[in-house]
């Protein structure tokens, strides 16, 4: 996560003898939130409700970590200066969250700021700033009475002093965050879009990855309302998260309601299949959407339309280089390297097998004005996510051990090049670069 | 001869086929469907309730030459079903299998497609995440224990990956350790009576029948492209059954059995199967030149023959070897008879008769003939069967017709130990159908109220 490096810039800032800004970050901090939220009494009704609100939030996906207890936390956080880890938030008074009333919570959950200080912004309070009373009431409750306290003690951050003050933290936070407000829907907007956008926009936090950031590392565009600039895909580590909007053949364009409902809830559609981080989100979030909410969701993205970037272009199916491989003509820049690894699962003419292996023709991933997600699916491979639906796992072999750069290059021009397909090219270089980042035995 | 017919009928069997089909993603046509004869498929087959589950896979080179061939002769052939499903295809658990793409690494290979059914493919997906299933690996199972007057299994020992004997207390067993192992496991757990082949006597061991097989070799010359890496395992091949079990007239011939012939080969891997003809060097530059002008261009077409049971053929613990644990290894006394090379003899003779039509430059069989003896170190077959043999008394049989043992009631045995003879057939089909007949009746009746499922 990019939001990282920021810590470096911002902790040197510190040393510059800028200490007055710090007392006034601390009453800043401490002037954030309600004074106090009456809390609903709890019953088995709120209590499944936040818990199926914590699933959209994917609280677990920072705050389980497998081998310790539920929403104990531990998860590390590298950033170049040192590790920052997720937080114990079950009800444990001593190391988790219960001794938090609601208007702690809520100053957590929405404005970003706990025990008198700013969180870091790997917790996406920005998002998370549109929930609604009811639904943080919700979670609140699920939280209290619906997770064992786990007597897990928090890691502490191992970023030394002075990096690792946290006052920048509070400017970053009144700089860039949203104004927490409950989200209101637009007037005369259809009562379903509205809810997608209340989900996509804020528990969701689905702009967290799929916006581009700015150089402060905030996301450029924290809702649909922003511009044309939310969702339309993004850097995330060594993959880029696809644009979500509608346009051209690197967006959702030819998705239908049912197809997104499908990807969200089972990881796979007729147009591709889900890699990298997303395949997390499937499994601890999305699969446990409600059919209501999954049609709102796809109905929102299906409204999302302006698409950004240099490519308008739309996509359509190109049989040329299907019939030079039938004809094993096999000149073309790759086309080898593909016919030898690829072409079994995905096929010569890139349609792959529904639901099986992914297609390659007008996948919006492959379409992407950034080769990020296939370089490093083709070093490391990818493996589908288990659901009830799909028990099924197909994995794809990791090819960085028999594949050099050139190779990966090659293979991956190749494919957005191929069947319609259309990309910016990729070097050599870059590919070693992805390669360094794998660990030694990866590679 | 100790032949015998099963307890349980193919009517009774046949949606317990059609389940193991669908979950396996079996590939084929339907030569029968509900008592109608269809082109294209089997016409000897029982009425199926339904057709395959994913349609049949193209036919390999090989297999379209003995298409031909066995049509200008007469006979009806017709896709070999196989568990390879030919499309992206979603089994009744909801496990999706991947489409055979004919890769030629079929036999004794994972499936990079998931296509080839096996557990990991077809069941164990659904039940990775059951919470009421643990899987212990590493665990060698020793014997199956009693109660005192051993009526009843009390639990399973086994020796675990450190060494340590664990007693896992149980209320059913279900022996399914492959069909030898299944045997011998009954023996080292002194269950039923060993079968003594002086006397007749006894049972556990009883009717060890192999498969007789034979196989021509067509070599066709260097401008017939026959590329035997394409297609793997059952594949793509075609097959006939006019040879085969009662679908001829066996009066003339002095045997009984039959075998089923196809076409085209499970696999091409380098060095073990490169066909070269006999005559050809073994070794050296003449060998490499053989390899070179018969590999791309040569095809085997293979009879799989019955194997019949006979008092002197059986399974028994070994009186000398042991396994590491000091345990007796099983013992196989077997050796082919009379009717089996009349029947591989004839069913050769078939084979070369269809190969001959499909035109090679050469051709050569291999065969057994009276004389040459079984020999357990050349591959012939993974086929093998008997020992825990299913029938209707405790007298015939160790298992009844639901394959519950007739001495202990609450172990069950399942696999291929439960054919009273071989058949010209792959046998996995009808072992997975009489474990389904035996599973459903253990959900419907035996877990209401434990106990012998069939009276004696």
């Amino acid at each position: 996560m990019r939001w990282k490096v920021l810590i470096p810039v911002l902790g040197l800032a510190g040393l510059c003898g800028m200490l007055a800004t710090i007392g006034a970050a601390s009453i800043l901090d401490r002037a954030a939130g309600e004074k106090d939220l009456d809390a609903p009494a709890p019953n088995a009704t709120l209590i499944a409700r936040g818990k199926y609100l914590v699933r959209l939030g994917d609280c677990a996906a920072c705050h389980s970590v497998s081998g310790r207890p539920a929403f104990s936390g531990g998860l590390r956080f590298a950033t170049p200066i040192g590790g920052v880890y997720s937080t114990n938030i079950t009800p444990d008074p001593e190391y988790g969250i219960g001794r938090l009333s609601l208007a702690d919570f809520d100053r957590a959950l929405r404005f970003g700021v706990s025990k008198g200080h700013s969180l870091y912004p790997a917790m996406p309070f920005p998002s998370y700033a549109n929930t609604k009373p009811g639904d943080v009431a919700a979670l609140y409750a699920y939280f209290k009475y619906g997770v064992p306290p786990a007597t897990t003690p928090n890691i502490k951050n191992d970023i030394p002093f002075p990096l690792s003050m946290r006052w920048p933290l509070t400017f970053w936070r009144l700089l860039f965050a949203p104004r927490p407000e409950p989200f209101i829907a637009r007037a005369g907007n259809d009562s379903v879009i509205a809810r997608g956008a209340y989900l996509v926009e804020g528990l969701g936090h689905c702009g967290e990855c799929h916006t581009p950031r700015n150089l402060a590392l905030q996301v450029r565009a924290q809702k649909a309302s922003d511009g044309p600039v939310f969702l339309s895909g993004a850097l995330v580590d060594t993959y880029f998260a696809p644009s979500l909007r509608q346009g051209s053949a690197d967006t959702l364009g030819d998705w239908t309601e049912h197809d997104i409902v499908s990807f969200l809830t089972t990881g796979a559609n007729p147009h591709g299949i889900v890699f990298g981080s997303m395949t997390d989100v499937i499994v601890h979030s999305t699969q446990y959407l409600t059919a209501d909410d999954a049609i709102a969701i796809a109905k929102y993205l299906r409204a999302l339309s302006d698409p950004v970037g240099p490519s308008t272009r739309t996509y359509a199916y190109d049989d040329r280089d299907h019939s030079a491989l039938k004809s094993g003509d096999a000149s073309k820049t790759g086309a080898r390297v593909y016919i030898d690894n690829c072409a079994a699962c995905h096929r010569p003419d890139g349609l792959g097998y529904e639901r099986v292996f992914p297609r390659l023709a007008g996948n919006p991933v492959v379409n992407a004005p950034n080769s990020a997600s296939l370089i490093s699916i083709v070093l490391t491979g990818s493996r589908t996510p288990r659901t009830p639906e799909t028990p099924a796992q197909f994995s794809m072999p990791a090819f960085a051990w028999r594949l050099n750069d050139q190779d990966v290059a090659d293979v991956v021009n190749f494919i957005s090049s191929s069947w319609g397909n259309s990309a910016p090219m990729t070097r050599a270089a870059e590919v070693a670069a992805f390669r360094k980042a794998l660990a030694p035995s990866e590679r | 001869m100790t032949i015998q017919d099963y307890p349980v009928s193919f009517e009774e069997l046949e949606p317990h086929f059609d389940h193991f089909e669908k979950v396996c993603g079996t590939s084929g046509i339907a030569g029968n469907l509900r008592g109608e004869i269809r082109p294209g498929g089997n016409p000897f087959e029982g009425a199926r309730s339904d057709e395959y589950p994913t349609p049949p896979l193209p036919p390999i080179y090989a297999a379209e030459l003995f298409e031909k061939a066995t049509a200008e002769l007469g006979y009806k052939s017709f896709p070999q079903p196989s568990a390879n499903s030919s499309i992206a295809f979603t089994n009744p658990y909801g496990v999706r299998l991947g489409p055979c793409n004919l890769c030629g690494f079929c036999e004794r290979f994972g499936c990079f497609l998931y296509s080839k059914a096996s557990p990991q493919t077809t069941i164990l997906p659904i039940l990775a995440n059951r919470p009421n299933l643990e899987v212990r690996t590493s665990a060698y199972v020793t014997r199956i224990l009693r109660d005192n007057n051993g009526k009843n299994a009390t639990g399973v020992l086994y020796i675990d990956e450190d060494g340590r004997e664990v007693e896992q207390p149980t209320d059913l067993v279900v022996l399914s350790a492959f069909q030898l192992h299944n045997v011998r496991l009954l023996l080292l757990s002194g269950i039923g009576v060993p079968y003594d082949p002086v006397s007749g006597e006894g049972i556990v061991g009883k009717n060890y029948a192999y498969q007789m097989n034979s196989v021509t070799a067509a070599y066709f010359g260097e401008d017939v492209e026959i590329n035997p890496f394409i297609g793997a395992g059952a594949a793509g091949l075609r097959i006939i059954d006019e040879f085969n079990s009662d679908h001829f007239d066996h009066q003339i011939h002095g045997f009984i059995g039959g075998s089923s012939i196809f076409a085209g080969a499970t696999g091409g891997r380098p060095i073990e199967q490169m066909m070269i003809p006999p005559n050809a060097p073994k070794w050296g530059k003449e060998w490499m030149t053989a390899i070179r002008r018969h590999y791309r261009h040569s095809a085997p077409i293979g009879a799989q023959g019955s194997v019949m049971s006979y008092r002197d053929r059986y399974l028994s613990l070994d009186p000398t070897y042991t396994d590491g644990h000091g345990l007796p290894l099983l013992r196989l006394t077997f050796d082919w008879h009379n009717n089996e090379y009349k029947m591989a003899a004839f069913s050769a003779a078939r084979v070369q008769e269809i190969v001959r039509v499909m035109k090679p430059e050469q051709q050569a069989t291999l065969l057994m003939r009276p004389g040459d003896h079984y020999d357990v170190r050349i591959y012939q077959s993974t086929h093998t069967t008997g020992g825990a043999i299913i029938g209707t008394n405790p007298s015939n049989s160790f298992i009844n017709r639901y394959s519950q043992s007739w001495d202990v009631s609450n172990l069950f045995v399942m696999g291929a130990s439960a054919f009273p003879q071989n058949i010209g057939y792959n046998p996995t089909g009808l072992l997975a159908a009489l474990a389904y007949f035996s599973a459903v009746k253990i959900r419907a009746s035996y877990l209401k109220s434990p106990g012998p499922l069939v009276p004696t």
